[in-house]
């Protein structure tokens, strides 16, 4: 592959946009959890609840900050990388990303500094109601900017005149055809990614000895709140898929691998998409399956790419489908096996440690089922940026490919360290507080 | 006089007011950061302390006046920041390096906390310069050759000067003790430097862009615009009397007015902006591009003018409620 200036603006804005997404799919769902804590401690009086969100605070203050600056890199890149992309839709990206800045971005990042540090000077009335305001202005960003990416997947209520998008009906534009499936699917995707992490940390703490209330809290409160979660993310994404088929049968028919329309069409579970030969090399697959899942009926016809003139590339959304799916379904085993051991309130503590260690080793699923999840999406668009009205080439820039290049190496480099850094100081901070917790139990039973 | 004409008008304003809130308030937690190596280990901690509450709201300024530039005025952001590629891909390694830091150097492993502190001052420094290179190529139109950059560097030069001169400001109103004295010292010696920057820019400016020395030295603007370099000057000289005083009384126990230098450093800012604002409007890409020909069309301005007047007063309002609750002097962070 040459690698001309597109490919460099589309592989540096994917880098950008990659590194971002991972911070807010952590800070939605965490923002509703401390709030969660925080309601419990106030219920209860339970200090093992205020416990888990003073650790857990110090988590969603590092994943703002991360959130925060590669947030700010990307307000840079869109004219940067995409002049076309204003100039043509910039009627509807504009508003609606001025309002996400506006009525979201300021409101979560000016109540933060109360929520993480405003304890000791406002009331504890204040200080909950700050947490509510960070929660729901990080929910609120999510709102606008899948309102604009869905409407880049399925616009809707605009009018083209003179080569520019103008809106004619700003509820349609909103709630496009795609976006309230997408806007669930993505608040569920943090609400698993929290959950496996919340467990996945907590469990770490577990097996370096800490026994402590606010630990166990935060375990069981991570693989029920998976347990939950995981069965509704699999429903939404079925509906999902439903309304992809409708709107972008194109991408449909990359996800499952059809490069011919067929009937009674399998599930693959393994296939090399071949776009030489439009055939799928050494395919093994479920029959009858897919036109079962997306038709609901075993002889259901799917539309092939041959229909299509234009379509996305197959291998990476056919295999980022799957790498999504495939992560989906350990999530599901792993958080019922552990909501089932927690049952009836059994103690945390009392858990196998092999189920620890396998929940460690899924701390960070969420993240890369909500990566490839997006791969599906957006790689699942192309040729578009905007579908039916703009594509991506049309909207790239004229930066020179040097330049292009040496920015994309800057910017690897530095998410490459940072991934590294926040990742080893999540489990430092895990490690810390396990260590202080166990010292605490000691010194209590010095003293008794 | 119609929408059209003055849409991208009330658009300038809010572009150039988020811009100039961002630097007085970004300027004064970067200068924090500029300053922290000077410091001893508890000083830093102090230091850190007395911008934590602040400084993720405070880029999100940057963020909006970024973003006004890109929905009000789409042509003109792709050429300003395609023409700024390096220094604003240089400024946000910089703004990420130190916001990263900031949270890192307190829960990071005990060795590595000076990396953390020699990561946030650079990132802080490296942000800095490329705010005022950004601004030094933009100021002559992004002329080539050596002289325009030689220009631009000495205008990051100036600005870091000026946000250290914020930064130690702000230490001297939020501080006290031991650390408020060496504060009074740092905004003692970057006042020198702040005010070489501003005499700079504001001499090399019209020698450098004819167009914008027309619009000062003519008359009779030139008597309605003396107010702007005279109150300037009359700020500075106030810095040069009341530092020193404060510097003898704080020694004694007694920081009153602690708060003026910080006042006075934000007046010359508003100030100089105003002067700025005045030399480039109504362009927006200077001598290729007016704020009419930039503008996105009155239906989408419309929409984000609405929003803008109904949310603005409330972001002003628990801003400003943020600031209260952090009010006095800064305390040790915790999380709790």
């Amino acid at each position: 592959m040459e690698l001309d200036a597109l490919t460099l603006a589309r592989a540096q804005f994917g880098a950008n946009i990659s590194f971002h997404i991972l911070f807010p799919s952590i800070n939605i769902a965490l923002a509703w959890v401390l709030l969660f804590f925080k309601l419990r401690y106030l219920r209860t009086g339970k200090q093992a609840w205020m416990d888990a969100y003073g650790f857990w605070v110090k988590i969603f203050a590092l994943s703002f900050a991360l959130g925060v600056v590669s947030g700010v890199t990307m307000s840079f890149q869109f004219g940067t990388n995409w002049p076309g992309y204003m100039q043509t839709v910039g009627n509807i990206a504009g508003p609606l990303l001025a309002y996400e800045i506006l009525t979201a971005f300021f409101l979560e990042a000016g109540f933060l500094g109360i929520m993480l540090f405003g304890r000791p000077r406002v009331s504890e009335r204040v200080h909950t109601f700050a947490t509510l305001l960070v929660a729901f202005g990080n929910s609120l960003s999510a709102f606008w900017i899948i309102a604009l990416n869905s409407w880049m997947q399925t616009p809707a209520g605009f009018v083209m005149k003179d080569g520019r998008a103008h809106v004619s009906d700003w509820l349609q534009v909103i709630f496009n055809p795609s976006m309230p499936y997408r806007l669930t699917h993505m608040l569920l995707a943090s609400g698993l990614t929290v959950a496996f992490l919340l467990a996945g940390l907590s469990a770490y703490r577990q097996l370096k000895g800490d026994r402590s209330a606010g630990n166990g809290a935060a375990l069981k409160t991570g693989v029920r709140l998976a347990a939950l979660l995981i069965p509704l993310q699999i429903l939404v994404g079925d509906a999902h898929g439903l309304n992809t088929m409708e709107h972008q049968p194109a991408k449909l028919a990359a996800i499952e691998g059809v490069w011919h329309t067929e009937r009674g069409a399998p599930l693959l579970l393994f296939a090399l998409p071949n776009a030489d030969t439009q055939r799928n090399d050494y395919a093994v697959g479920i029959p009858y399956l897919a036109s079962m899942i997306i038709k609901h009926d075993p002889d259901g016809e799917i539309r092939g790419l041959n229909e299509f003139a234009q379509h996305p590339p197959v291998a990476k959304v056919f295999w980022s489908f799957r790498v999504m799916v495939g992560v989906g379904v350990l999530m599901l085993l792993t958080a019922w096996f552990g909501a089932w051991q927690l049952r009836r309130d059994r103690p945390a503590a009392r858990l196998d440690r092999r189920l620890l260690c396998w929940l460690v080793g899924m701390t960070f699923a969420g993240w890369v089922a909500t990566l490839a999840g997006w791969y599906v999406t957006e790689i699942g668009r192309q040729p578009w940026l905007v579908t039916g009205v703009l594509t991506t080439a049309q909207a790239a820039g004229q930066a020179t490919t040097s330049m292009v290049a040496g920015s994309l190496l800057t910017y690897l480099a530095l998410y490459a360290g940072l991934l590294l850094a926040y990742v080893s100081v999540l489990f430092h901070l895990a490690k810390k507080a396990a260590g202080q917790a166990d010292a605490a139990v000691v010194l209590q039973e010095v003293q008794a | 006089m119609n929408a059209a004409y003055w849409l991208p008008v009330i658009f300038a304003g809010l572009m150039g007011l988020a811009m100039l809130v961002y630097v007085v308030l970004d300027g004064f937690d970067l200068g924090v950061g500029l300053l922290l190596p000077l410091a001893d280990d508890a000083g830093k901690d102090r230091m850190v302390a007395s911008i934590g509450p602040f400084w993720d709201a405070n880029e999100t300024w940057l963020v909006l006046g970024a973003g006004l530039l890109l929905v009000a005025f789409p042509m003109a952001h792709g050429v300003v920041f395609g023409a700024l590629y390096i220094p604003v891909l240089l400024m946000l390694v910089g703004l990420i390096l130190r916001g990263v830091a900031f949270d890192f150097r307190v829960k990071a492993r005990d060795p590595h906390r000076p990396w953390w502190n020699a990561i946030f001052a650079l990132g802080s420094l490296l942000a800095s310069l490329a705010q005022g290179v950004m601004l030094g190529r933009y100021l002559t139109g992004f002329a080539e050759g050596v002289l325009p950059w030689l220009f631009a560097l000495l205008v990051g030069a100036g600005l870091s000067a000026a946000y250290a001169l914020l930064g130690a400001c702000w230490l001297i109103m939020k501080t006290d003790g031991p650390l408020q004295a060496r504060a009074i010292g740092w905004a003692r010696h970057s006042v020198a430097g702040a005010a070489l920057a501003v005499l700079l820019v504001s001499g090399v400016t019209p020698l450098v862009n004819p167009a914008i020395a027309a619009k000062w030295f003519a008359l009779p603007q030139l008597f309605l615009l003396l107010p702007l370099p005279l109150g300037t000057v009359a700020l500075f000289a106030l810095q040069l009397i009341i530092l020193p005083r404060l510097a003898r009384r704080q020694a004694v126990g007694n920081d009153r007015y602690c708060w003026l230098p910080f006042a006075a450093t934000v007046g010359i800012v508003l100030l100089a902006f105003w002067g700025l604002a005045y030399s480039v409007f109504p362009q927006v890409v200077i001598g290729r591009m007016d704020i009419w020909q930039a503008a996105s069309d009155p239906e989408a301005l419309w929409i984000i003018l609405w929003g803008a007047l109904l949310v603005l007063p409330c972001i002003i309002a628990y801003t400003a409620f943020a600031y209260r609750v952090f009010w006095g002097k800064a305390d040790s962070l915790s999380y709790q």
